[in-house]
């Protein structure tokens, strides 16, 4: 099932010609309009004549958070004011807000990506979404609300927050599809467990996953616990919101919109591109965006693409899901690692499920890490025995798989801050 | 059916094209916009083969036709309806259209001509019934149609026209548009440039925006028309006074 299918299933001849037509009107646009790259492109002596090729982006200047954070606000907008008609801003994880902006062009234009990446998870016109998203300058609620209404599914905009009654209303209003981060799935699930609630009393098929990093082990649970397919999708609010990619229901890894961007997977450290299908940082260029059109955007996530075609006949090439941002790459002891390997290794141990986060101190030069695990959402019998046993076993896989010397604590349910709907995975005290 | 990539051109020491990219697909309807000396006409006549392209890559039905002289063009299937109408004035609207179909007598199809002659009459009642007048003595909209129904003459595969409503009242461009609307519906391909981008944008499926020899813009009809950068610079529209009536 396709939203589009004549741009999804685009022969790679003529999607590449495309992208090269966009890929050069959008940089002759940036260059007359938006004078941060004008001058950045004259500093380097290159013209966005030079390209020629989709390759040539790799003459291009890369720009990064702290460019959108020094342009703080409207410094990297392609167009006035007046020609924008909607402003988000990125949830903030990481630092200080990036300020977006989208003409109608670009609202329609995120409609249909978002509508593509609700097709592919299942989602049509008859079902019934609810969207567990944050409503505000997130780009999440939003993006995904008029994705869902583009299909024509009846949407409830039920934002974050009070789960008994997200689930009140899942059951009352026969919600079909979930869309929310996937740490909520989980909570969701777990409340639903306690309400003692059955799974067939809801209506649920599909849940559309996304705005966090999460694991193959935390989907297999949350398809098994709420009784769903569940799909991986991404974006981010630099160069659009959701909508960038997404999985089919094949689940084999994240179909890229490639009519409407650029990819690039580069080595973090060096910033060349890596071998084709290793791991590296995904790359953005946007070419159809009007208000907000970004070139080389480094994404810090941590992705590889993915050689083989799918078998649901999309020609966009798949990116796997996203392991983790190089700005998360932890350095403990010297020994790199990611949050999600931890995560990975915890939700093997535990069977999935249950929440964590990373506390990162220095003392006397060394560093000390501990890995706080939310126990109560472990249901099990004797519960501090089994504590102490667990804390030991995570320690003792961690040391052995991944090489760190860490703690691990287990910790009262809910006492991991979601404040912005996902928890911070990792907790840096280093003053470095 | 045409896909050109970095296509550029100019005239002497002029270079008027700049890395132009574009592409037109087997039955669209493609409008390419722009101001007066943006380089819409020059884009034209390089793919026609009147002006050399200096560098870049024009390939028609999978062909590489950069090199080819005009006359080639027109009869692998590429045809222009040049800016201005360019009739021989004095010979009569009927020699005209004869002289159109020059590449199917090449072709050995010379047997087809009087059907496709009846073909351009039926799409033109008004040329049939002038037939016998000279082509100098006609309207404005009637040596139009007569410039549409040389080029088809020649069965193209695409069409190309240089802004075919140029100097025509507003009731003849709608007539031609509708014949332009028309020969898609049977099967052919257009390119269109126009100043009338309105009109254009109208009956087209995508478009390019060209300004000074660079396109800025590229999308569907309906996305380019309630663009406020096109609607501000090429659709006429004062969109402040709009705003504060």
């Amino acid at each position: 099932m396709y939203w589009e299918p004549d741009k999804e299933c685009l022969d790679r001849e003529e999607l590449e010609q495309l992208q090269l037509e966009r890929l050069q009107s959008t940089l002759n646009r940036v260059y007359a309009h938006v004078p941060f790259y004008r001058k950045k492109f004259d500093s380097l002596g290159i013209s966005p004549e030079e390209i020629g090729a989709l390759s040539d982006i790799a003459r291009l200047p890369f720009t990064t958070k702290d460019d959108v954070r020094a342009n703080y606000p409207y410094g990297l907008f392609a167009v006035p004011l007046r020609e924008v008609v909607r402003i988000h801003a990125s949830s903030g994880t990481t630092g200080t807000v990036a300020v977006v902006g989208y003409t109608r062009n670009d609202i329609k234009m995120w409609s249909n990506l978002v509508a593509r990446v609700l097709t592919a998870g299942g989602v049509t016109k008859d079902d019934v979404v609810q969207i567990c998203f944050g409503y505000g300058l997130f780009t999440g609620g939003f993006g995904l609300h008029y994705g869902a209404e583009r299909v024509g599914a009846s949407v409830i905009p039920a934002s974050i927050g009070n789960t008994a009654r997200q689930i009140q209303i899942m059951k009352d209003f026969k919600t079909t599809a979930l869309v929310s981060t996937p740490s909520y799935a989980m909570r969701i699930a777990n409340t639903i467990r306690e309400m003692g609630i059955s799974v067939s009393a809801l209506s649920l098929k599909y849940g559309l996953f996304g705005a966090e990093p999460w694991s193959e082990g935390m989907r297999q649970e949350i398809q098994d616990a709420l009784g769903i397919v569940a799909t991986d999708n991404y974006g981010l609010s630099e160069v659009l919101g959701p909508g960038v990619s997404g999985e089919c229901r094949e689940r084999n890894g994240l179909h890229i919109h490639e009519d409407h961007f650029l990819v690039e997977v580069v080595d973090p450290e060096t910033l060349r591109p890596v071998p084709a299908g290793q791991r590296g940082e995904l790359v953005i260029t946007t070419l159809t965006k009007e208000a907000f059109p970004m070139i080389r955007y480094r994404t810090r996530d941590l992705t590889r693409l993915l050689p083989d075609a799918c078998p649901c006949g999309r020609t966009g090439k798949r990116m796997s899901r996203v392991v983790g941002r190089t700005d998360d790459m932890l350095k403990i002891r010297g020994v790199n690692v990611f949050p999600s390997q931890i995560e990975s290794l915890i939700h093997e141990i535990e069977g999935g499920g249950p929440q964590y986060q990373i506390v990162i101190d220095r003392k006397e030069a060394l560093d000390e890490a501990t890995v706080l695990v939310e126990a109560d959402e472990v249901a099990g019998y004797d519960r501090e025995r089994r504590k102490g046993g667990t804390a030991d076993t995570i320690r003792k896989r961690l040391a052995h798989e991944l090489g760190i010397t860490v703690d691990v604590k287990l910790v009262g349910k809910n006492t991991i801050d979601r404040s912005e709907g996902k928890p911070r995975r990792v907790i840096d005290n280093r003053k470095l | 059916m045409l896909r050109i990539k970095n296509l550029e051109s100019g005239y002497g020491r002029l270079k008027v094209l700049k890395k132009v990219t574009m592409h037109i697909g087997a039955g669209e309807i493609v409008t390419i916009i722009g101001a007066n000396g943006a380089g819409k006409t020059s884009l034209l006549r390089t793919v026609s083969g009147l002006i050399p392209a200096r560098s870049g890559e024009i390939l028609f039905d999978m062909r590489d036709v950069g090199k080819l002289p005009p006359e080639k063009i027109v009869f692998l299937g590429c045809s222009l309806v040049p800016e201005g109408r360019q009739l021989f004035a004095p010979m009569t609207v009927k020699e005209n259209i004869l002289l159109g179909a020059y590449p199917q007598y090449r072709r050995k199809r010379g047997d087809q001509v009087r059907a496709d002659l009846e073909r351009v009459y039926g799409l033109f009642p008004r040329l049939r019934e002038r037939e016998r007048q000279l082509a100098g003595t006609l309207s404005g909209g009637e040596q139009q149609m007569l410039a549409i129904a040389r080029a088809l003459m020649a069965r193209p595969k695409l069409i190309m026209m240089d802004e075919p409503s140029m100097g025509l009242a507003p009731l003849i461009i709608k007539d031609i548009f509708s014949i332009v609307k028309r020969l898609r519906g049977e099967g052919s391909t257009v390119l269109l440039v126009e100043q009338n981008a309105k009109a254009a944008l109208g009956i087209a499926d995508r478009g390019y925006v060209l300004e000074t020899g660079r396109i800025i813009m590229e999308g569907t009809a309906e996305d380019l028309l309630s663009n406020r950068e096109v609607q501000r610079a090429y659709l006429g529209r004062d969109l402040d006074a709009e705003e504060s009536m």
